[in-house]
């Protein structure tokens, strides 16, 4: 292209900004009614966690004895949900599978989204929410490496950072007709391989490292993390995919929709197999430290709370490996769904009340308080998913059309008037 | 990209890139040096002088909102000082004068109640078992036939996970081995809560209360000072007696003399004499915690 100075950019910026709004301003009747009900949990949860600032965090359940609750809960699943889009880049830019190629923006921007709900989960659980900065060097104090929190806190924010830089100059170059810089984006994804597996690791080692609480001191804890995360983060991502090439112009191969769910399979298997291998070791030696595996799946004496909750998770991950691991209910439309929601149901129980709640159950002196979500804590883990729903919807308004050729440059750099095939994969749009 | 060419009219009035990364630097750097030596800072890392003020501050602070003069001490480590404790299980009648005598030392929360020691009913034939005890026994008159009684609180352990688990270093353990927390850098995490396998820590889930009256004035900036509601807090070893040559409250009020507490450095003091004749047990020692806080079996 010809010369490029600042005030071009700032000009070729704002059109594309302009041109943004105008996309994210239109829609049909369902898109309007999807975000006005975004909107209003919004508003519920900001108002929620508005008088949880005011009184404290005495409007939610937990208490000294269970500490933390489905803040964290809601944060370790997103967490896995963001740490998904590995599966994706892994096929695509590594054996170079050309019809995953063409959804790993989308997986790229599930895992912004993820990220987003992650610190915001984060952000509504600590007590004194004006002090974050006191994590920040160089005005606070990170107490790096000792505390893994630290860890998490970085490779959390450079996981943001790697995602959102690939996926808007991705999105930038191709709305200006040009390719992605090869040199910038291929070590980029490639980092985001093993930072993906880094952050689910780490989130584990969070509680793995806590010898004080038995149910999380085990090695098994970081690989059943990944194991879940490959399931629940492309269960989401299944259901997108069909939702965009049902209302867009937008092409998904079926075969990259099978190769998913394959890969799915494998890792309900993997998981199923760790938490059984778990549940042996916990209920053959039947030590002390059982106590808390039993209040999850049996509950103890007259406490069982989350006993139901036990159940649906294991129910829905084997009805899930069920529907993936055969060919022909992967291949069903019907049955393929349901394996998704089942996983993606499965695992959020699993993760969000089966994780942390039974590991402080009983506390630390013995005493077994029951810990159930307040209001409070549903409307602000509500308003929270609905940020991140609004996020991914609103990014993939502006994605889809982009991929597509039908959102570009018009006044810009010369010679990008015509739509052209798709930059972000290569000929998106031309059907197989 | 925004630089191909130089001569522009945008450009020319910072024209060297280098120049303009400097000033940018340079900025930074002084934004970063206005924000971080006069804001708020960590009390670990305060000098002397900037810790007067801010304990003069404090007082002013609090005699604002109490309508009391208080006195907030900032008195180190005695050089040669290593505190401990032991707690005579054998001796203990469980009539928690401990707990309460605690609370109103160490402006503990009245409502919300918070409490730093939690007195334990076990029963006789179980031993010390944690998943038997009864921490809300309420009889008539203790002790009980067939119980005995273990108070838990904070113990001061030199591998203590709570420190090392802080994401901003606002809790550490002091060189007399006291363990203490910065309320004003505590973010409210609670990731030490989790961490501590005692259940020592406790959270200010509301705004703490504590009638005017019912105020110790007699205040350490790392110990009793009044907590606001997000942070932790926990057992300093009464940091404000202990420094001061007194006993912790708990040990002063116990009506049987089951808790002791001294400087294990002193050959001759008693907590030398249980440490090096009586039977010992460490609450979870397999944790490898080294906790400062023994219980022991006097008869």
């Amino acid at each position: 292209m010809q010369h490029e100075n600042s005030g071009n950019i700032i000009r070729l910026f704002s059109g594309f900004i302009r041109g943004s709004l105008k996309l994210i301003l239109r829609g049909n009747r369902a898109y309007w009614l999807w975000l006005a009900f975004l909107g209003a949990l919004i508003v519920s949860g900001a108002l929620a966690y508005t008088a949880q600032v005011r009184t404290g965090l005495g409007l939610t359940a937990m208490r000294d004895q269970v500490s933390w609750g489905f803040y964290i809960g809601n944060f370790t699943f997103l967490v896995g949900v963001a740490a998904a889009a590995v599966v994706l880049v892994i096929p695509a830019y590594i054996y170079d599978w050309k019809p995953i190629r063409e959804i790993v923006i989308y997986g790229e921007l599930l895992a912004i989204s993820a990220i987003t709900m992650c610190l915001m989960f984060v952000l509504v659980d600590i007590g004194r929410p004006d002090r974050f900065w006191h994590l920040i060097p160089p005005f606070g104090h990170l107490n790096f490496p000792r505390s893994i929190l630290a860890w998490d806190v970085m490779v959390l924010n450079l996981y943001f950072i790697v995602n959102f830089v690939v996926a808007t100059h991705i999105l930038y170059r191709a709305y200006h007709g040009k390719h992605y810089i090869k040199k910038l984006v291929v070590p980029l994804v490639l980092l985001s391989v093993p930072m993906a597996v880094g952050i689910h690791t780490v989130t584990a080692f969070l509680y793995n490292g806590l010898a004080a609480r038995p149910y999380w001191n085990s090695s098994i804890l970081a690989p059943q993390f990944l194991a879940s995360a490959f399931c629940s983060g492309p269960a989401i991502l299944l259901v997108v995919l069909q939702l965009l090439r049902r209302f867009t112009r937008f092409e998904i191969r079926d075969a990259a929709i099978w190769k998913i769910a394959e890969l799915m399979a494998y890792a309900m298997f993997l998981n199923l197999f760790l938490h059984g291998a778990e549940a042996f070791k916990e209920f053959y030696s039947n030590t002390q430290h059982l106590l808390f595996t039993r209040y999850w799946y049996f509950g103890i004496g007259t406490h069982h709370t989350l006993v139901p909750y036990a159940w649906s998770a294991v129910g829905l991950n084997l009805l899930a490996f069920g529907l993936f691991i055969s060919p022909h209910t992967r291949r069903n439309w019907i049955t393929l769904n349901i394996g998704c929601l089942a996983t993606y149901a499965g695992v959020y129980i699993e993760k969000g009340m089966g994780l942390i709640i039974p590991g402080l159950t009983p506390d630390a002196l013995g005493e077994i308080y029951e810990y159930y979500p307040t209001m409070t804590e549903l409307r602000v883990a509500a308003g929270i998913f609905a940020v991140g729903f609004l996020l991914f919807t609103l990014m993939l308004k502006v994605a889809v059309p982009i991929s597509l050729g039908e959102f570009h440059d018009t006044e810009g750099a010369e010679g990008s008037a015509q739509p052209r095939g798709s930059a972000v994969g290569e000929k998106a749009y031309s059907r197989a | 990209m925004a630089n191909d060419d130089p001569v522009t009219e945008g450009g020319s009035r910072s024209s060297h890139p280098s120049r303009r990364l400097f000033n940018i630097a340079a900025a930074g750097a002084a934004a970063s040096w206005v924000m971080t030596s006069c804001g708020p800072k960590r009390l670990y890392e305060a000098p002397k002088a900037r810790l007067q003020t801010l304990i003069g501050e404090l007082e002013r602070k609090y005699h604002d909102q109490y309508g009391k003069d208080v006195q907030v001490s900032d008195a180190d480590a005695i050089p040669g000082v290593q505190f401990a404790y032991a707690l005579d299980i054998s001796r203990c009648i469980g009539c928690r004068r401990c707990v309460y005598a605690c609370v109103a030392e160490n402006n503990q929360s009245r409502e919300p109640q918070i409490q730093w020691i939690r007195v334990l009913q076990m029963d006789k034939d179980k031993g010390v078992d944690l998943s038997h005890a009864n921490p809300y026994y309420q009889p008539e008159q203790v002790p009980e036939e067939g119980h005995f009684y273990m108070p838990v609180g904070c113990q001061h352990c030199e591998n203590s996970p709570c420190t090392k688990v802080c994401p901003t270093g606002a809790t550490w353990a002091e060189k007399d081995g006291i363990v203490v927390i910065d309320y004003d850098w505590c973010i409210g995490c609670r990731y030490c809560m989790a961490a501590c396998p005692y259940g020592a820590r406790h959270f200010n889930w509301t705004e703490p209360t504590i009638p005017t009256a019912e105020l110790n004035p007699n205040m350490h900036y790392l110990g009793n000072r009044p907590r606001t509601k997000g942070v932790v807090e926990k057992c300093t070893f009464c940091i404000q007696r202990a420094r001061a040559g007194r006993y912790p409250a708990c040990v002063e009020v116990c009506p049987v003399g089951a808790r002791k507490f001294g400087n294990i450095l002193d050959a001759s003091s008693e907590i030398r004499y249980i440490i090096e004749h009586k039977r010992i047990l460490v609450l979870k020692e397999e944790l490898n915690t080294v906790p400062r806080f023994f219980y022991f079996y006097a008869t």
